[in-house]
C-alpha cells in the first residue's frame, strides 16, 4: 500500500496526542501529577495540539477536504465515520479541561470530565486502528492485533510525552521513568509480535483464485497462470494506490531503525536520566524526539509491508 | 446511507465469457467514451499522448496465459466492477456516498457526496474503483445507469456500452436475481463462477470459463488454402509471368 505521508503524520501525531491526553487525565483522576494547575494546562494544551494537527493533516489527502463535516454520518457501519465521530466528542471534555485549567477554578467537574477524556482518547485511538484492521483486503492489517498496537503505540508515546512535562515542570518521579519504560518495552513487544504474524502468513488468496482459472480448468496438464498484457501501459491508480511494495530487505533493515528509535534509544536516555539526574528534561525531550522518529518510521512500514489482493491481476501470485 | 440494502428488487449485472473473449478492448474505450461524458463525467486522463499516460476507466483487460504445453491458452480477461451483493466498499464510506440501490443493486458513487478518501478503494478486492485526481472523487462502472433507463435512446442501445460495444458477443447484461433470463440460462448451462468466491462479497456479475478442448465442438475442417487459389491453366500471358518470375527469382539469388 501506498505510504501516504498526511496519513502517516495524521496517525503518529494523534496517537501520541491522545496517549498524552490519556496519562494526564489519569494522573489529575488520582492526583498523581505535581500541585501546578499550570502543568495540566500545557500538557493537555499540547496533546490538543498534537491532536489538531493529526486531524487537520488527515484532510490533505482528501479529494474534497471541505466536505469533511459528510464523515460524521456513516458511524453505523464505517470505522472512518466512527472515528471522527470519536474524535470530535472527546473534544469537548478535554477542551473544557484545558479551560478550567486555564481559568484556574477548582471544581468538582474536571474529575468525571478527565476520565471522559481518557474514555474519548482510547475510543479514539481504538477506531483508527480499525479502520485498517477491517479491511479484508490486505492481511497484514485484518488482524486483531492491529488496534492494539495502535492502542500500545499511543499509550507508549504519550507516556514518554508525560514523562518529559513532568521533568519540564522540576519533577522526575521514579514512576513516570517506569511507566515510560513499561510503555516502550510493551510497544516495541507488540510491534516484534505483529511482524512474526505476517511474516509467518502466506496469504490464502492466489493468482488462480482471483481469475477462476487454473492449467486444469483450460484443459491444460501443467502450468501456472502468467500475466502476458497488462491493461494499461503505465502503472494506473490502482496499482500506484495498493501495488505499492518495499524491498523485502530493506524493510528488514527498516524494522531495526524503528525497533532502535522507538524503543533502544529512548529506553536509554530515560535510565540514564533517572539513574543520574542531570540534564533530565534534555534527554526526555531527547527520548520523546526518538520515540516520534520511530513511530513515522513504524507507521510507513506498516503502509509499505501491506499487500492488497488486487496486486493478483497485475502479476503477484499469493496475497 | 452506507448499509446496504437487505435484498434488492433486481441483480443487475453482466456475465462475461472468458470462452471468447478476444482482448480487442472495445469494450474498455466504449465505456471510457460513454462514461466520460456520462453519470460519471469527466474520466479525466493525465498526459494521455505523452510518455507516462494514465486516468480513469472503469473497466481495464487483461491477457494471461493459462498452463503450458498442450492445452494451454491465452485468455483475456476484462475487470470491473462486479456490483457485490455484500461489498465492504458501500459500508466503509464515512459520507454515505457510496451506496447499493435497492431496486435494481447497482452500486453507486454519489459525486456530490464523495470526499475522495479512497477507503472504498482500499476494501474492494477487485481493483474496481479508480481515484479521479482532477475530479477529486472515486469513479468506478455504473452498469450505465444513464444508457439502461434512458428511454430517449433506440432500445437497442439501453444496455451498457461495453456490452453494446463488444464483437463477438462476449458479454451480456440482465437481471442475475431472475433464474428465468438469458444471463441466467447461460451461467447455469456454462457453470458460470463467482471471482474470489471464497472473499465473500458475492458479487452479481459471473465469468463463464474457457471451454476446455475436449468439450470444443469438431468442425469440419477448412478448406486448405492451396485448393482455393487458382490453378495454372496453361495459356501463353501465364507462362509468360511465370518466365518473369524466375528470370527475377534469379537475378536476386
Amino acid at each position: 500500500m501506498h505510504p501516504a505521508y498526511s496519513v502517516i503524520l495524521f496517525t503518529t501525531a494523534s496517537g501520541a496526542g491522545y496517549g498524552l491526553m490519556f496519562w494526564v487525565s489519569l494522573i489529575h483522576i488520582f492526583g498523581a501529577g505535581p500541585d501546578s494547575r499550570w502543568f495540566e494546562f500545557t500538557a493537555m494544551a499540547v496533546s490538543l495540539i498534537l491532536v489538531t494537527v493529526g486531524l487537520l493533516a488527515s484532510t490533505f489527502h482528501l479529494g474534497h477536504p471541505e466536505r469533511a463535516f459528510r464523515a460524521f454520518s456513516q458511524w453505523r457501519s464505517s470505522w472512518l465515520s466512527r472515528e471522527g465521530v470519536a474524535a470530535v466528542a472527546t473534544y469537548a471534555p478535554s477542551g473544557f479541561l484545558a479551560l478550567i485549567w486555564l481559568l484556574g477554578g477548582e471544581t468538582a467537574w474536571t474529575a468525571p470530565l478527565a476520565l471522559l477524556a481518557a474514555v474519548g482518547a482510547v475510543v479514539t485511538v481504538y477506531c483508527t486502528g480499525m479502520i485498517y484492521a477491517s479491511l479484508r483486503t490486505i492481511r497484514q492489517w485484518n488482524l486483531g492485533l492491529v488496534p492494539v498496537v495502535y492502542l500500545g503505540l499511543a499509550a507508549a508515546s504519550g507516556a514518554v510525552l508525560l514523562a518529559f512535562f513532568l521533568a519540564a515542570f522540576g519533577q522526575s518521579p521514579i514512576w513516570a521513568a517506569m511507566l515510560s519504560l513499561i510503555g516502550l518495552g510493551g510497544a516495541a513487544a507488540l510491534k516484534a509480535l505483529y511482524w512474526r504474524r505476517i511474516d509467518a502468513d502466506p496469504g490464502r488468496y492466489t493468482v488462480e483464485m482471483a481469475l477462476g482459472l487454473s492449467a486444469v480448468s483450460v484443459g491444460a496438464q501443467a502450468g501456472g497462470v502468467r500475466p502476458l498484457d497488462p491493461p494499461h501501459t503505465r502503472p494506473n491508480f490502482v496499482m500506484r494506490e495498493m501495488g505499492y511494495q518495499v524491498a523485502r530487505k530493506h524493510a528488514l533493515k527498516l524494522r531495526q531503525f524503528s525497533l532502535i528509535a522507538l524503543f533502544a534509544a529512548p529506553a536509554a536516555a530515560i535510565v540514564l536520566a533517572s539513574t543520574f539526574g542531570v540534564a533530565v528534561t534534555a534527554l526526555y525531550l531527547l527520548a520523546a524526539v526518538s520515540v516520534g522518529v520511530g513511530a513515522v518510521l513504524e507507521r510507513w512500514l506498516f503502509f509499505a509491508e501491506a499487500e492488497h489482493v488486487v496486486t493478483l491481476y497485475y502479476g503477484a501470485s499469493r496475497a | 446511507m452506507t448499509t446496504l440494502p437487505e435484498k434488492t428488487e433486481k441483480k443487475l449485472g453482466l456475465v462475461i465469457d472468458l470462452d471468447i473473449c478476444v482482448g480487442c478492448q472495445a469494450c474498455a474505450t466504449s465505456c471510457k467514451e460513454w462514461n466520460t461524458g456520462g453519470y460519471s463525467a469527466p474520466l479525466t486522463d493525465h498526459d494521455a499522448y505523452g510518455a507516462d499516460p494514465s486516468g480513469a476507466w472503469l473497466n481495464r483487460i487483461h491477457s494471461y496465459e493459462v498452463g503450458e504445453g498442450a492445452g494451454s491458452r491465452t485468455v483475456h480477461f476484462p475487470r470491473s466492477c462486479l456490483h457485490c451483493e455484500e461489498p465492504d466498499c458501500v459500508t466503509v464510506c464515512p459520507t454515505g456516498a457510496s451506496y447499493k440501490r435497492e431496486v435494481d443493486g447497482i452500486v453507486l458513487v454519489n459525486p456530490d457526496t464523495c470526499i475522495g478518501c479512497k477507503l472504498c478503494s482500499w476494501a474492494c478486492p477487485y481493483g474496481a474503483r479508480e481515484y479521479d485526481y482532477d475530479d477529486g472523487v472515486m469513479k468506478k462502472c455504473t452498469l450505465c445507469v444513464d444508457r439502461i433507463y434512458n428511454e430517449t435512446l433506440a432500445e437497442e442501445d439501453r444496455v451498457p456500452a461495453c456490452v453494446r460495444a463488444c464483437p463477438t458477443g462476449a458479454r451480456a447484461f440482465g437481471d442475475l436475481g431472475d433464474p428465468a433470463s438469458a444471463v441466467s440460462q447461460s451461467v447455469a448451462e456454462r457453470g458460470g463462477f463467482d471471482l474470489l468466491e471464497e472473499f465473500g462479497y458475492k458479487p452479481v456479475n459471473k465469468y463463464l470459463p474457457p471451454r476446455s478442448p475436449a468439450e470444443v465442438v469438431d468442425t469440419p475442417a477448412a478448406p486448405i488454402l492451396e485448393a482455393a487459389i487458382a490453378q495454372p491453366d496453361g495459356s501463353k500471358v501465364e507462362g509468360f509471368f511465370a518466365w518473369i518470375d524466375q528470370a527475377l527469382s534469379r537475378s536476386e539469388a
